[in-house]
């Protein structure tokens, strides 16, 4: 009996509820809306599971948005909102691009020296922001949306640099050399997707470096300790400063790294952005749907990207794809309220 | 002498122009935000109130109904965000980001739904009215000046009559008092009486009214449709500038129209051949740090801001 009570108890159940109640509410909306819900929804799911060639497409859109979900997950283990990850997967991507174009090196080295300068690009991008907050207290939830906006005009700006833009007629940046990208081997790319890639073995590899530093090393003990109580931290000895800038630094870098596997792994190319891309927030669901648990962001990438992926595919039945917004947002709703079920279930076991 | 005065005017007019999304939206943040709930649903508030005013304008015909709506829809999900932040004592930048996802997802379900198109059709008669666009007739330079800064929208002076009205509710009203009071020591609050949970429920509520209204700023003033690039950012420029102000409205209406400007300077300085578009598009961001780093320095939040308030039993 106990036993179950903890199973129902659980994050991970709890998530599950979530999304149940999120596909309900989606049902609701798509049936006042005059579409038919079941149609809709295993229209979603064959565009999702009926072939190996969809699944291969979910996993490649999922990559990008579990390095996003790590990154925004980290910051929160410390108790900071990286609302600025947007701004980090734009210049780790702007920058892998710049080494991809102009660095001449077998794959072996150029792949790492490309991930090494995403890293880098989204290291510094999230340090400059804790050290604005530590050094001068300024609110970094209002920096980091500037930076955001930063990174995005200064990728625009980089991307018409005639040195980088594209020989053609495309706005965009010139493809990245070929010794740079991750693509898979030419025949299996054919059973799988034309940009299926390494990237998530690299994902796999991270989510558990993440999983060790935040569980096994002191370093993540610290940094928990810190998002938990501040004061009680610093009591103890940790300086929480110095916790929040290596927090944003790590984070960065998991972001801007988020920016290459995306560039080198099905982009190819920096695009000139008209709006914002939104991986940054969509990294927000991710690390919220995943408990901000590196597993748990490993498995809610992979949910969000089969998502996205799928959800392209309601326009072939005239359906609108925004109906994935609806069920995403419904879902973090009901995580961010969900521990209500908890009390209540605890006030029952108590009496 | 002449063409300065005419780039001048078009820089007053710009920023007339765009600030009053932002500054609604801010005015929004800044109830909500004081009486201790983060609202960081802003953006989506303004999403939903975009397309609710656009939509009902060009159903109804009717301008101030589309406006009205717009608020309404931003207030329902603000209802939203109250209930699970106030009421069920949700991490409240969670609940915020649900809001974003949801709102413009309803939003475009809808304009899906109702439009059968991404974006409504276009207002034609039903905008938001000009006021005093006819009084100068441009004869001379100083006529064409006036002319130029005041070919804007009503909402770019409802703005400055909101800011004073939220002024007031703040500082010189029962209600502010205790708004401000609540977000500050809530406990103590309780103690005297007041209803925490309730002021609470007011102060999202009109956030949410007020960001939808600035969504509507855009698609019924600035441009005459609402489409899915219509709200991208504002609202959290709009959060940006509440933090600047510390909190306060009249910093909020400062650091707005400070944005404003600078997006005006991007748009007269954005002809010209011999700085990069895309570089004075980034002024206004690049400015807003500088500006935070020389001279606003710590933010000084509301103390309970971000907690929820659990009554104790």
């Amino acid at each position: 009996m106990n036993k179950k009570i903890n199973i129902l108890q659980s994050r991970a159940f709890l998530t599950l509820v979530s999304i149940v109640v999120g596909f309900l509410v989606g049902a609701v909306f798509l049936g006042i809306m005059g579409y038919d819900p079941i149609l809709v929804y295993t229209t979603l799911l064959k565009g999702i599971f009926s072939r190996p060639r969809f699944l291969a497409y979910s996993v490649v859109y999922a990559t990008p948005l579990i390095f996003v979900g790590l990154s925004v997950a980290f910051s929160f283990r410390t108790g900071v909102f990286n609302i600025g990850a947007e701004g980090q997967f734009v210049v780790g991507g702007i920058a892998a691009c710049i080494v991809g174009i102009f660095v001449d090196a077998p794959a072996i080295i150029h792949v790492p020296l490309c991930f090494l300068a995403a890293a880098a690009a989204g290291a510094l991008w999230g340090v400059i922001v804790a050290f604005m907050k530590v050094k001068w207290g300024i609110n970094e939830v209002l920096s980091m949306i500037m930076f955001n906006w930063i990174a995005f005009y200064l990728s625009n700006y980089l991307v018409d640099i005639p040195a980088i833009h594209s020989d053609g007629t495309a706005e965009a940046s010139k493809n990245v050399a070929a010794s740079a990208r991750i693509l898979l081997p030419e025949g299996m790319r054919q059973i799988l997707a034309p940009t299926s890639n390494y990237g998530i073995l690299i994902a796999i590899v991270f989510v558990v470096l993440v999983y060790l530093v935040i569980e096994k090393t002191t370093l993540g003990y610290e940094l928990k300790a810190v998002g938990f109580n501040k004061n009680a931290a610093e009591y103890a000895g940790i300086s929480v400063n110095k916790a929040v800038m290596t927090a944003m630094a790590i984070s960065g870098c998991l972001g801007g790294m988020g920016g290459a596997v995306h560039l080198l792994g099905m982009g190819e190319r920096i695009s000139l952005f008209s709006a914002q891309e939104g991986f940054g927030f969509e990294g927000i669901s991710v690390a919220l749907i995943g408990a901000s648990n590196p597993i748990g962001v490993f498995f809610s990438g992979l949910f969000y990207g089969a998502l996205k992926y799928g959800g392209g595919k309601l326009n072939l039945i005239n359906a609108p794809s925004e109906i994935v917004k609806v069920i995403t947002g419904t879902i973090v709703f009901f995580i961010a309220i969900s521990h209500v079920f908890k009390i209540t279930r605890r006030k029952k076991e108590g009496k | 002498m002449d063409s300065i005065i005419n780039s001048l005017g078009t820089l007053i007019y710009a920023t007339l122009i765009y600030t009053p999304p932002l500054l609604f939206a801010a005015m929004g943040s800044c109830f909500s935000e004081n009486s201790g709930v983060v609202n960081i649903g802003i953006e989506g508030m303004m999403t939903i109130g975009a397309f609710a005013g656009a939509a009902v304008a060009y159903i109804s015909g009717n301008a101030w109904l589309g406006f009205l709506c717009a608020g309404l829809a931003g207030a329902l999900f603000g209802l939203l965000h109250a209930v699970a932040t106030v009421s069920l004592n949700a991490d409240q930048t969670i609940a915020g980001t649900a809001i974003n996802f949801l709102a413009p997802g309803v939003a475009f379900l809808m304009a899906q739904a109702l439009f059968n198109s991404s974006d409504t059709p276009a207002l034609i008669g039903s905008k938001l009215p000009m006021l005093f666009n006819n009084v100068f007739d441009g004869s001379t330079v100083w006529s064409r000046f006036f002319k130029n800064v005041f070919n804007t929208y009503v909402t770019s002076y409802l703005m400055f009559v909101l800011v004073i009205v939220v002024w007031f509710v703040f500082y010189k009203t029962r209600f502010g008092l205790r708004l401000r009071a609540v977000g500050e020591h809530p406990r103590a609050c309780d103690t005297l009486g007041i209803h925490v949970q309730k002021m609470r429920y007011m102060a999202v509520i009109i956030s949410g009214f007020l960001s939808g209204l600035g969504g509507a700023c855009v698609t019924m003033a600035t441009m005459n449709q609402f489409r899915p690039v219509s709200i991208v950012g504002q609202g959290f420029i709009a959060i940006a500038a509440v933090i600047f102000g510390k909190f306060r409205p009249q910093g909020a209406m400062v650091a707005c129209l400070l944005f404003g400007f600078c997006t005006g300077l991007k748009v007269v300085l954005g002809s010209n051949n011999f700085i990069s578009a895309q570089i004075i598009s980034m002024v206004p961001y690049a400015v807003t740090v500088v500006v935070l780093i020389l001279f606003v320095g710590k933010s000084r939040v509301p103390a309970a801001n971000g907690k929820p308030y659990v009554k104790s039993r």
